[in-house]
């Protein structure tokens, strides 16, 4: 789960780092009252889960009321990159003497922890990682071993940072890996980290990405749930405890596993079509979970057909013909449903559903066989 | 021949007591695999249709004799359980468990790797591994595999590796170890560890390899295969459609900017001469081809 600037900068304060005194508006009139509150001058800072948004006039220095008011306006609703600003971060503005960049995740290949730490921090990150890459210092930490004081204060040095920023970026480093590991986050980043004129270090943004494995242990997490997607199909989905992902084709797909419905999604756009979504209903699903999948992509307007792709392990293929029929009783389903159904209990699924077979609702032997059809009803001007 | 597992793997089952322990264990020991003993603390003494259950690991390795552990306990325990396989004397660990944290892996990961160099670590999140024929520890169906060879089959997703076993079943096409390596971030095995282990193998001739958008390790893979394999290998690789950064389900699969794109993947395979197809049907074609020209 990504977190929102805001969100990840109040989980940062958790762990003990230092980060701008702030609130969240999500209006005019609340972005001038937290500016009064905090002092001016300040920041205000469009609250979108996209990169860009500084160049996209998504961030503004306002030193009064009539100022943070006007900028206030101009961002929210403003569209970023296709996400529409509907929360404002409203900060006191810092002085900057330096601009560092600090970062925490998992090495995949080489399976310890990677910091990331760099003297040229800022908005230009990516092109220092790029074009001068030594300018980055990197440092494998062993997560049994973890990271002290000592060795980030080392690290500090090796990556250039001023003397007069060591001893506080350590300290704050060590806060920022103990926020990774103990706040289970899949990412944990700091851009700009900076020196202010007195020397002080402290977080001026915050990237957050949180491990959705760990959530169990975080009840703290839950606020986090209720901003997470805007996107209707998606909240439906998770309240009926399915993994979707919406995406703007018009095939639905039902799989699962999420290799074999990563896979469903590649053979329909193979065959010319394009999937409206990702949904894995996972080992094991019962009826129940069958129907409630058929129930969220019908809410979609944009399928035309549903495409069905279940291999049996764990899951019975007889119950998915009763999830089947259980959501052809409870809802009228708009779309025609193509069925591709193999492994365990396959015989007796078919079996339950051959009564009912019709032009709504159609098998097919094979997975390919039964993407073109769900293409071709998907399509039927032929586009394909 | 297969690889990891065979008839003689004395198994134990961490979690036997619990509705999907029990469920999985006996199915396994259906299939002839030597389930010798369950383990859940405070349970030791009782049975689950004549399999002994044991406090701890140690005695139920003492007792048994036994080398492998499945490990099928929820999510907030499955870490200590490994490493508890690991210091009571087990050698190869297959762990199910699906939503483990990302940081509890990776430190049961580095643990293992540092006070127990010799402990294999399958998974986790995975389905586990077969030897048709002989052993089977996890979650496949084992009817759905051949046992015989020649194929050796190796792959990050679940019901892939069902839809490659059964491609190849139902054309005659045997296997002789089929591994699920998982979808997580962290997995104990990897595919060079299978790969290495199938090109060792005298009785595995070809090898299908089942990847998914997420991490560098099939490049990494390709590598390998280009420098040691001499078998022949088909790849195929789910997600080419998948939208960067969002997970696809697993928690390993996401492609973060440029980096872990099936594109990338399959263009790593093919320059390395793997047969690289577009989708679980072709890949099992192709092998089968490959086979009978065998």
């Amino acid at each position: 789960m990504d977190l929102f600037e805001y969100q990840g900068k109040q989980y940062f304060a958790r762990y003990g780092i230092p980060v701008s005194p702030g609130g969240v508006a999500d209006t005019v009139d609340e972005a001038v009252a937290v500016a009064q509150r905090v002092g001016y001058p300040v920041v205000l800072k469009a609250q979108v889960k996209v990169g860009g948004r500084g160049k996209a006039g998504g961030v503004k220095l306002a030193s009064d009321a009539a100022e943070a008011a006007t900028h206030a306006g101009a961002i929210l609703g403003l569209d970023i990159k296709g996400h529409v600003v509907k929360r404002l971060w409203v900060e006191h503005a810092s002085d900057i003497a330096r601009e560092y960049y600090a970062s925490f995740t998992l090495d995949r290949p080489n399976k310890v922890h990677l910091g990331m730490l760099s003297a040229q921090g800022g908005v230009e990150i990516e092109t220092v990682a790029v074009e001068s890459p030594d300018a980055i210092a990197t440092l494998a930490i062993d997560p049994v071993v973890g990271l002290d004081v000592a060795t980030a204060r080392r690290w500090c040095a090796e990556a250039g940072l001023d003397e007069e920023a060591r001893a506080g970026a350590a300290d704050l480093l060590v806060a920022l890996y103990r926020c990774y590991t103990e706040g289970d986050c899949d990412l944990a980043e700091v851009n700009p980290l900076i020196l202010t004129p007195e020397g002080r270090v402290h977080a001026l943004d915050a990237k957050v990405t949180l491990d959705d494995n760990a959530a169990y242990r975080h009840p703290e997490w839950e606020e986090f749930r209720a901003t997470e997607t805007d996107d209707p199909r998606e909240r439906m989905a998770r309240e009926r405890g399915l993994n979707y992902i919406g995406l703007s084709g018009t095939v639905g797909i039902i799989a699962n596993g999420a290799g074999l419905a990563m896979s469903t999604l590649d053979v329909v756009n193979q065959v010319g079509g394009s999937a409206a979504n990702f949904l894995d209903i996972g080992g094991g699903a019962d009826a129940g979970v069958m129907a409630a999948a058929l129930e969220v992509i019908n809410h979609d307007p944009s399928v035309r057909s549903i495409f069905v792709n279940i291999f049996g392990g764990i899951t019975r293929v007889d119950e998915v013909a009763r999830g089947v029929l259980e959501a052809l009783g409870r809802v009228e389903i708009t779309a025609p449903i193509v069925l591709r159904l193999d492994g365990t209990n396959a015989v007796e699924g078919r079996a339950i559903l051959a009564p009912h077979l019709s032009e709504r609702l159609v098998t097919e032997p094979t997975m390919l066989d039964a993407a073109r059809r769900a293409v071709a009803l998907a399509n039927p001007q032929g586009e394909s | 021949m297969s690889i990891f597992v065979d008839e003689s793997t004395k198994v134990i089952v961490q979690g036997l007591t619990g509705s999907q322990g029990r469920f999985h264990g006996l199915r396994n020991r259906d299939y002839g695999t030597q389930v010798v003993a369950g383990v859940t603390p405070g349970k030791g003494g009782t049975d689950v249709e004549g399999i002994p259950v044991y406090d701890t690991v140690a005695e139920a390795v003492a007792a048994t004799g036994a080398t492998a552990s499945f490990v099928v306990v929820p999510p907030a325990f499955a870490s200590a359980a490994i490493v508890e396989a690991a210091q009571g004397g087990i050698t190869f660990i297959v762990c199910i468990t699906e939503g483990i944290p990302a940081h509890d892996e990776a430190r049961t990961y580095n643990r293992l790797v540092e006070e127990f160099p010799g402990v294999r670590l399958l998974g986790p999140n995975c389905p586990g591994v077969i030897s048709p024929g002989k052993c089977n520890i996890g979650i496949t169906a084992g009817e759905i595999a051949l046992p015989g060879g020649p194929v050796g089959i190796v792959s990050r997703s679940g019901t892939l590796t069902y839809q490659a076993l059964y491609e190849l079943s139902r054309q005659g096409v045997g296997q002789t170890t089929c591994v699920g390596i998982g979808g997580d971030p962290v997995p104990g095995t990897n595919f060079i560890d299978c790969l290495s282990a199938f090109e060792d193998d005298p009785d595995t001739k070809a090898v299908m390899m089942i990847g998914e958008i997420g991490g560098s390790e099939e490049e990494r893979a390709a590598e390998w295969i280009a420098a040691h394999m001499t078998k022949p290998v088909v790849a195929y690789i789910a997600g080419v459609t998948a939208p960067a950064g969002r997970k696809m389900g697993h928690a390993g699969a996401i492609i973060s900017g440029s980096k872990g794109t099936a594109q990338a993947k399959m263009a790593a395979l093919a320059a390395a001469g793997v047969h690289v197809c577009q989708n679980p049907t072709e890949a099992g074609e192709k092998m089968v081809e490959l086979v009978r020209a065998l």
